[in-house]
């Protein structure tokens, strides 16, 4: 059996539900941020794959990948900031918590 | 490839606007950091004055920027681009003057926040110029991050912390599941550019009849990604909490430039990227409106707090938008342009009004907008004008608005979805001549009057202007609109 395009983007599908399964089930915050990451990794499984499979010619599918690296690891940066606020407020971060506001 | 200076010259010019403010954003923030090293804090009102110029600089230079295209035709400078980089600068420029009384109040990081708000205007103003997906994802990444600061910003604020959190949650769900979208939709045509995308699908389409299902997964994704950044239901959870958490010009400026932004690429992306494939998402846009519509509007009722009112009113709001996006067609994209308008003075024109409300009563609850009329005519005259014209009644712009997206669905046979508009539209009616009986009808006698400070007036009058100007005059917006459709066909 050789490995093909169908076999990556099994795997990015997989890892994107584990994200999103993570996302739903989390209660901590960084738990959550963590499935996020998750998510936006199978999307890049999902690019370098078409890259390297559909258009061996050109670099686009790598290029957006590294891009979604880096966009990612910015909004991380915020989103571990806001965290921090969180924890100063509620002493903890367990997002269960976080429900002043409702409907 | 030789290195051609003519082109090279060319591409810059188009995007000068944006490196503009992009440059004056980092003067303001690193100006507030210095200022503050120095000992001597700058008042908010100067911040606010150099932003302002900064903004007006930029609306000036964007109208008279000559149409192109950029960078391999990555980035496009056209009348649709340019009409939505008003309409965001526009909000910028009512946010800023709204936001000088809240920001004076906190005591912390003045100066940041008109930077990072000018950052947030830089994505808006890249994503709605943007034909590649990997530009128009930085573009929204670029004005969300930033907005993830400041919906957060009052540091004190156990609530807005919580909306800071739940928008940055949101926000990164919203971008994964977006790229993945984009992911698929690249692995089936081989390109991110959208002319590329557009002869990628017809290729598909002539090699097997119909469209695969992959095809099918990248374009609900695309809407669902689409449907997070627009707060449209079943997507709109974080939408109420983060309105109401943030700060209320923040609120504003995220209720109508970021969502106008939003619109805009979401015509480019679906009216000429995936126009071919229109059999697979219109149906899907359609539910998806009425489903805003009906869940925005029968929420709203409810809420007691008019910052939530707005958040609920602005998801059916964006609902009536997306009617006019089931007609493919320079007709469809026209009206739905008209409606970013109006829209953009009246909501916006709301939220001031909550602002110089708050600034004086230190409220966001309904309730104590009782008898606004006799403690401040103005206010309370202002905010019936933008909440009739949110409710669609002549002669303000709302109406008009709403006339025209109805009128493309029905010429698209979706009469279904203008029934169910029209009758979501006697709910919003009600919820809001609720506000305006309460601001009028007083049963008892409350002492003391407040004034509203010179920038909320100028802000106020502004909207105000707007929102009639669109009403009563629409014929030269109309012709704006149109011209900015007619950049998604030029075929037709």
């Amino acid at each position: 059996m050789t490995v093909g395009l169908p076999h990556f983007l099994a795997l990015s599908a997989i890892v994107f539900c584990i994200g999103v399964y993570g996302m739903l089930t989390r209660r901590n915050a960084v738990g959550v941020l963590m499935s996020i990451e998750l998510m936006f990794n199978a999307v890049n499984i999902t690019l370098v794959a078409f890259a390297h499979y559909i258009t061996p010619q050109d670099v686009t599918g790598q290029v957006v990948a590294v891009f979604t690296i880096a966009v990612a690891a910015a909004e991380a940066t915020v989103a571990l900031a806001i965290v921090l606020l969180i924890y100063q407020h509620h002493k903890g971060i367990d997002v269960d918590n976080v429900n002043i506001m409702k409907w | 490839m030789p290195f051609d200076i003519v082109q090279f010259y060319a591409d810059w010019q188009t995007i000068l606007p944006e490196c503009f403010l992009l440059v004056w954003a980092c003067i303001v923030t690193m100006a507030a950091v210095f200022s503050r090293n120095s000992g001597e804090g700058t008042s908010t009102g100067t911040y606010a004055i150099w932003t302002l110029i900064g903004v007006l600089v930029t609306a000036v230079w964007v109208a008279l920027t000559p149409d192109g295209t950029a960078f391999g035709g990555t980035f496009v400078f056209d009348r649709l681009a340019v009409l939505f980089k008003e309409i965001v600068l526009g909000g910028v420029l009512l946010t800023v003057i709204s936001s000088i009384g809240p920001v004076d109040r906190m005591k912390l990081h003045r100066g940041e926040f008109f930077g990072l708000l000018l950052f947030s205007a830089v994505g808006m103003m890249l994503m709605v110029s943007a034909t590649e997906l990997l530009l128009l994802y930085i573009a929204i990444e670029l004005s969300t991050v930033t907005l993830f600061v400041l919906a957060a910003y009052r540091k004190a604020n156990r609530k807005s912390a919580e909306a800071g959190l739940k928008y940055v949650i949101l926000g990164g769900i919203s971008s994964a599941v977006l790229l993945y979208g984009v992911a698929l939709l690249y692995g089936m045509t081989g390109s991110t550019e959208l002319a590329g995308i557009r002869n990628g699908i017809g290729d598909l389409f002539m090699a097997s009849g119909s469209f695969p299902p992959g095809l099918t997964m990248a374009l609900l994704l695309l809407l669902a990604g689409f449907g997070f950044k627009l707060a449209l239901a079943p997507f709109h959870m974080w939408a109420p909490d983060v309105y109401e958490g943030a700060p209320t010009p923040i609120t504003a400026y995220l209720s109508v430039a970021s969502k106008a932004a939003a619109v805009a690429a979401f015509l480019r992306v679906f009216f000429v990227g995936l126009e071919s494939s229109q059999t697979l998402w219109v149906q899907a846009v359609a539910v998806l409106a009425a489903l805003a519509m009906i869940v925005g509007n029968v929420t709203a009722i409810v809420q007691s707090n008019i910052k939530r009112m707005l958040a609920y009113s602005s998801v059916a709001q964006i609902g009536y938008i997306l009617v006019g996006a089931v007609a493919v067609n320079t007709w469809g994209a026209t009206s739905m342009t008209y409606y970013a308008m109006a829209y953009l003075f009246a909501n916006m024109g709301a939220f001031i009004c909550v602002i110089a409300f708050s600034n004086r009563m230190g409220s966001d609850e309904i309730d104590d907008y009782a008898a606004l009329s006799r403690r401040s005519p103005t206010i309370a005259v202002f905010f019936s004008i933008f909440l009739l014209s949110l409710a669609g009644i002549p002669p303000t712009a709302g109406f008009l608005a709403k006339y025209y997206v109805f009128l493309a669905a029905i010429n698209n046979g979706y009469l279904w979805l203008v029934i169910v508009g029209l009758l979501t539209s006697v709910i919003a009616l009600y919820y809001y001549a609720t506000v305006i009986r309460k601001m009028f009808f007083p049963l008892d006698q409350p002492e003391g009057g407040f004034p509203v400070s010179l920038p909320l007036t100028i802000a106020l009058s502004i909207s105000c202007l707007g929102v009639l100007l669109l009403g009563v005059f629409p014929g030269p917006f109309v012709d704006l609109a149109q011209a900015a459709a007619a950049m998604l066909m030029p075929g037709m």
